[in-house]
């Protein structure tokens, strides 16, 4: 009959077998992962890296990338009072035109750090008054410091040593005595000079004064339009170097845009050569997919540090390795495109009498135009955060610049500032490619 | 009449469509022309006189490969234990990625009935996990834990876990619901329904895009190497900065890299067309 044919047959041992094969999958797999981390643990010892870890240094970070001081310095050996932001000899106020908060007179000085904190330069000794507290105060001598506190505990804000006095009762606020000199950090939210450099007339203007400023026909410098004097000056300032940063973000651009479209016209011809229905020699189809894997494999990594030695350091360099590495990955991605088209609309074509040419530009080429599209922006996106990375190598660019700015460990608010434009330039790209996206390919679909 | 008119509509359409493919391409080749030359430009070392330098470092290290003899498949050998580490800085950055990604996409797909006011958040933050470049997670931790494989593990597991989470939200999108809600008739919990109605549904594909990014990783860990993240990268950039002489211990890297991105991309490829069919390799 024919529904006994029909009837599933259902052999229990075959069930057994395989119920007994997921159990032992369900246990074994995660057994099987937990394994391998724990051993990983071990190989990447990282119970010794959390010992050597250094978490003050990522508060130190945190800090000094939102925020800067300004140093108000009594110098023993000069005997002259400096005030000073981060304190740094360009950056020197001068001491008629310290900011309100510090008063100057002659030797001794009076510091407001606010909220009820002042502290008083008398000759060389320091009185810092703490409300809350009381008032400490410490004398610089010849051997060192001499600290009076007020009665109590000593709270753990404050060091006290004969060599060294070290009173930080907020976050913001401090004062540092030793044999040599008193110095007093204010701190401030913000990045400083972020817009000019303190020596420049445009220091310190609002927006709307640079404004009338950049309308206005009297020239701040006889050479240059005033307009152009503030860019140039914005541009050329030494601690930010908006400039460089800008050209190095413009470099990682170009590398991931060239790369790419090099990339994707090299690869697009080389398909056709690999796929199988549109090359019937099998030896030169071989030959095209292994040259593919040879650019893939290869790497990014290893590319960039032959053209490196070839080409030196630039855009150039790191835009011809994205391209032979892309080569490859397009390459194959788009020969399995063609591999997998339509046949019926070829002959469609074919059937009107169409030439060769027309044959693939009106059968072939519509079918694949939305995965070579999508691909090419895909890497496109992917690109740009490879070009940071193998700027890093030494190709130049965005990378680099990180690298160097992290190796000086010393003005963290410039490192931010590089990590906060690479992440937006990256996001915009992002952002941009799926836009296009959407409309080359999804407004095709509807239209 | 009316068919003229169609044909008046038609050409005129043609002919906009041409004007736009020409504008297109126009721009391609203006950004290409004008791209080139000025990263020329902008390089220390000129397009035409690297040229001929070009084969001048692949030859030398071949040469001094070659001079090695049989020692060089000692070398290969003596790199494999950093070969070994970068592998792992990928596997558990894809692992500890990867579980990270499906928490994400089960919290940030309708079909799947994650919380309504969480899934926006969810797709911002993985959009964000994804535009960080691993290079400045890796370089920050590395200057906060010292140089270790660690920072580049969890650097590129950051990256893993935004660029898996959207793919896996993807295939989220695309499951049948009426398993959910045949658990849903039962009573059965959230957990329940993922566990036993969307797990099921989305394992293969969840498994072919983590064999993918495998791939990826691999290549990722092998550059982060190079700013200090251990692995074969550091042994490349040390043996790289000794110049003349350590030709045929780059080489012997450069073999070792190369057969291993390839064996990891042929066994992906392989296990990934067993998963979802070949026709979809990708």
């Amino acid at each position: 009959m024919a529904t006994d044919t029909l009837e599933p047959v259902v052999i229990l041992d075959d069930v057994w077998r395989n119920v007994r094969r997921r159990a032992w999958i369900t246990v074994l797999a995660p057994f099987a992962v937990v394994a391998y981390l724990v051993y990983t643990w071990f190989a990447f010892d990282v119970s010794d890296l959390l010992s050597r870890a250094q978490p003050e240094r990522a508060a130190i970070l945190a800090t000094d990338s939102v925020a800067y001081k300004v140093h108000v310095t009594k110098n023993f050996r000069r005997g002259e009072l400096e005030v000073a932001i981060e304190g740094e000899r360009t950056a020197t106020y001068d001491n008629a035109e310290v900011p309100d908060w510090v008063t100057l007179d002659g030797e001794n000085a009076f510091v407001d750090l606010g909220d009820g904190y002042t502290v008083e330069i008398k000759g060389k000794t320091a009185y810092f008054d703490v409300p809350g507290y009381g008032m400490i105060e410490t004398t610089a001598t010849a051997k060192g410091v001499e600290t009076r506190l007020p009665e109590g505990e000593v709270p753990d804000w404050l060091k006290d040593d004969p060599r060294k006095l070290d009173a930080r009762p907020s976050l913001d606020k401090r004062l540092q005595v030793t044999r040599t000199k008193i110095e007093i950090h204010n701190y401030f939210g913000g990045w400083e000079n972020f817009w000019f450099p303190f020596r420049s007339p445009l220091y310190g203007k609002s927006f709307s004064q640079l404004y009338a400023l950049a309308l206005s026909a009297d020239r701040l410098d006889p050479d240059y339009s005033n307009l152009w004097f503030i860019v140039h000056e914005f541009l050329g300032n030494p601690d930010w170097q908006h400039g460089d940063v800008f050209v190095a973000l413009f470099e990682t651009i170009m590398m991931a845009v060239l790369g790419t479209i090099t990339a994707a016209l090299f690869g697009l011809p080389l398909a056709f050569l690999a796929a199988r229905n549109f090359t019937p020699s099998q030896v030169l189809r071989f030959g095209t997919r292994r040259l593919f894997d040879f650019l893939r494999g290869i790497d990014m990594l290893i590319w960039s540090l032959i053209f490196i030695r070839a080409f030196g350091l630039g855009p150039l360099t790191g835009a011809l390795a994205i391209a032979f590495t892309d080569t490859g990955s397009l390459g194959k991605l788009f020969s399995e495109a063609l591999e997998n088209i339509d046949n019926r609309q070829v002959e469609g074509v074919k059937a009107t009498g169409a030439s060769q040419i027309q044959r693939y530009r009106f059968g072939v080429i519509p079918q694949i135009l939305p995965v070579f599209v999508s691909q090419v922006l895909y890497y496109l996106e992917s690109n740009t955060r490879s070009a940071t990375v193998i700027g890093a190598l030494g190709a130049g660019g965005i990378g680099l610049l990180l690298v160097e700015t992290m190796k000086t460990s010393r003005d963290w608010e410039n490192t931010s500032y590089i990590i906060i434009l690479t992440i937006v330039v990256v996001i915009a790209m992002d952002q941009s490619s799926s836009w296009l996206r959407r409309r080359l390919i999804e407004g095709k679909k509807s239209g | 009449m009316a068919v003229a008119a169609l044909e008046q509509e038609i050409l005129s359409l043609r002919k906009h469509r041409q004007l736009y493919s020409m504008i297109g391409l126009l721009l391609v080749v203006a950004v290409l022309v004008s791209g080139y030359s000025k990263s020329n430009e902008m390089n220390s070392g000129g397009f035409l006189q690297g040229l001929s330098k070009f084969f001048d470092y692949p030859g030398e290290i071949v040469v001094e490969a070659w001079q090695a003899g049989p020692a060089f498949f000692g070398l290969v050998v003596h790199f494999f234990p950093a070969m070994l580490e970068t592998l792992n800085i990928a596997g558990v950055a894809t692992l500890l990625g990867g579980a990270m990604a499906i928490v994400l996409a089960m919290a940030s797909t309708r079909n799947v009935d994650s919380w309504g006011p969480l899934i926006p958040v969810v797709r911002r933050m993985m959009d964000i996990m994804r535009a960080f470049p691993e290079l400045i997670v890796a370089l920050f931790l590395i200057f906060v834990l010292g140089s270790s494989p660690v920072p580049a593990m969890i650097a590129v597991a950051f990256h893993t876990a935004g660029a898996l989470g959207k793919l896996f939200s993807e295939v989220n999108e695309n499951i049948d619901r009426r398993p959910i809600e045949g658990l849903t008739a039962c009573g059965a919990s959230w957990l329940q329904r993922i566990r036993f109605a969307v797990m099921p549904q989305v394992a293969p594909n969840y498994l072919s895009y983590f064999l993918l990014r495998l791939e990826i990783n691999v290549r990722a860990s092998a550059i982060l190497g190079f700013v200090g993240a251990g692995g074969i990268g550091q042994e490349l950039r040390r043996t790289i900065g000794w110049g003349k002489g350590a030709g045929d211990e780059t080489a012997a890297i450069f073999v070792l890299l190369f057969l291993t991105i390839m064996a990891i991309d042929q066994l992906s490829s392989y296990l990934r067309g067993k998963l979802v069919g070949s026709g979809r390799a990708h």
